[in-house]
């Protein structure tokens, strides 16, 4: 692995080295590197590009590594990743993609994650999406995200975008089954001509299940950005979903909750947010001793954090 | 160390300008601890603004430390050492109590550090080092907080925006330890503008500043008999009958 693909790798999945636990690293659309261990088992699909990742029941604070890297100007790939979890699991899954583009055409990775989370298991998946390189070419993601929740279960979902990524496609889908709970926490920021779509659509079909949608997100310059979220309440249940942006230089930012009902017992409930930094803040920590340049960034940062 | 000369302040209104300052004479001294009062609507916060360079005056100049600053910025001003506390203390999504603090005191403090100056301020400081800026904490907790943020600076000069606005009695009355504590304690300039008694107790000087102009001006021994009673210097409970 170069330098290149090693500074990738620091910045998607904060590794230095080989991860602890089972993982599997894809660079340039070949497998660069793969442990499963005693409970969690990482295969090459036959059918189509793409690993199976199968995480016994009851395994317990075990962590699955799955970053990709690109450093090939023009590559192109679709990769279909699954994971079965197992019933009453507590695990960390950590994904993840780097570009790195230094030619003049688009490099593209577009995975497409499916879980399977068996009954009263705990998941934390994060994942990051990076792109550098000097190149014309662009580089570009489109994920399609579907998780399917057994009864009890719990997904925490970190999915952050902050740097030099053109444009994305993003989907994300969760069925949820009884007491089931979904987090997502989305943190997007757009630069540049960079465009960012991003759909979130949940449905709470079991009784007493819920979900937090929780979208930050900072459009600068001529970018442009689109956030639906999409709750569908089907039985009793709990659903929130808040969007807050922040619009700066000739930026655009639409966003477009949705919430149906279908069970009188639903409780559905959307926050949207769209505005400049306030003056106020600015004002406050140039008080401090920052310039106005400064006091933008603190204020962006602490945003996305 | 800071001097105002003939200041004057106006706002574009609909039926022409209006004058919000006219004319101002203020000079601080090295360690002095002012505190200026007068009715509501008299310019005392815009002055405070033309201090910390929130607002440019329409005429005069404003000297600090023997240089001229009327067309410094805020951030310049901050960093040759004044200090403004915010009357109505901004929140801010995301970034913590820890961050406010450092970015104040310039340095990479550590949390034990950062602690101090919420202690100081009576904020129980391991609940609040890592909460976030936001409108989860309440308007005396903020207020606190921006208190902790100007201690963190150990400026020349100080200057705190009606300290006791916006924050419940309970709070307040805690609140007076602090500026008293500061009083003994600190070795900069100090300027706040207040109504309450206690604070214009502890006074060297006491301004009174009413239609954009000083009233009064003088030790707090000439002045405090004076607007005793009056709505310039009122008692904690008396100022929160008032504001019902």
């Amino acid at each position: 692995m170069d330098q290149i693909q090693k500074t990738l790798l620091e910045e998607i999945a904060d590794l230095h080295g080989v991860p602890a636990g089972a993982y599997n690293i894809r660079a340039n659309g070949q497998m660069a590197g793969r442990q499963s261990t005693a409970n969690i088992e990482i295969v090459t699909k036959e059918d189509q590009s793409g690993i199976d990742i199968r995480i016994k029941p009851g395994t317990k604070h075990e962590s699955v590594h799955i970053p990709v890297i690109l450093s090939q100007s023009g590559l192109t790939e679709v990769v279909y990743n699954d994971f079965y979890v197992g019933d009453d699991c507590d695990v960390m899954i950590v994904a993840g993609c780097g570009i790195h583009n230094s030619g003049d055409q688009a490099s593209e990775h577009d995975g497409i994650h499916r879980f399977f989370i068996g009954k009263n298991s705990r998941i934390r998946y994060v994942e990051k999406h990076y792109g550098e390189g000097d190149g014309r070419g662009e580089r570009i993601f489109n994920p399609v995200t579907e998780v399917t929740m057994d009864e009890g279960s719990y997904v925490e979902m970190e999915m952050v975008q902050i740097k030099g990524v053109d444009s994305t496609v993003r989907k994300t889908t969760a069925t949820l089954a009884a007491n089931a709970r979904i987090i997502v926490k989305e943190r997007l920021l757009t630069h540049g001509k960079q465009m960012a779509d991003s759909t979130i659509e949940v449905n709470l079909n079991g009784e007493d299940a819920s979900a937090n949608i929780i979208s930050r997100s900072v459009a600068k310059e001529e970018s442009s950005q689109k956030f639906v979220s999409i709750i569908h309440g089907n039985s009793r249940c709990a659903g929130h979903s808040e969007c807050d942006s922040i619009i700066m230089g000739n930026a655009k930012i639409q966003a477009i909750p949705q919430l149906t009902a279908n069970d009188p017992d639903a409780a559905l409930i959307h926050e949207a947010a769209i505005g400049k930094i306030a003056g106020e803040q600015i004002i406050k920590l140039m008080t401090l001793g920052l310039t106005e340049e400064e006091a933008e960034a603190q204020i962006v940062n602490g945003f996305l954090r | 160390m800071l001097e105002l000369k003939s200041i004057s302040f106006e706002v574009e209104e609909n039926r022409g300008q209006k004058e919000i300052i006219h004319q101002l004479d203020l000079t601080i001294k090295e360690g002095e601890f002012v505190v200026v009062t007068g009715p509501n609507g008299g310019g005392k916060s815009t002055l405070a603004k033309l201090i910390a360079g929130i607002e440019k005056p329409s005429s005069g100049s404003i000297c600090f430390d023997g240089r001229d600053i009327t067309a410094s910025s805020i951030t310049e001003r901050a960093n040759m050492g004044i200090s403004f506390a915010f009357q109505q203390p901004v929140r801010f999504k995301g970034i913590h109590v820890l961050d406010l603090i450092r970015l104040a005191a310039k340095k990479n403090l550590s949390a034990a550090d950062a602690c101090q100056y919420l202690s100081e301020v009576g904020l129980c400081a391991k609940d609040y080092i890592n909460r976030e800026v936001n409108g989860s904490l309440s308007g005396g907790e903020l207020k606190r907080i921006e208190i902790a943020t100007v201690l963190a600076r150990a400026s020349r000069l100080s200057v705190f925006d009606e300290p006791e606005a916006g924050i419940d009695l309970w709070s307040f009355q805690n609140l007076i330890h602090v500026f008293e504590r500061m009083r003994e304690t600190t070795k900069g300039s100090i300027m706040i503008i207040s109504h309450q008694e206690r604070i214009l107790n502890i006074a060297d000087r006491i301004v009174v500043i009413a239609d954009g102009s000083i009233t009064k001006s003088g030790t707090r021994e000439e002045i405090l008999p004076e607007i005793l009673g009056t709505a310039s210097a009122v008692e904690v409970c008396d100022y929160y009958r008032r504001e019902r």
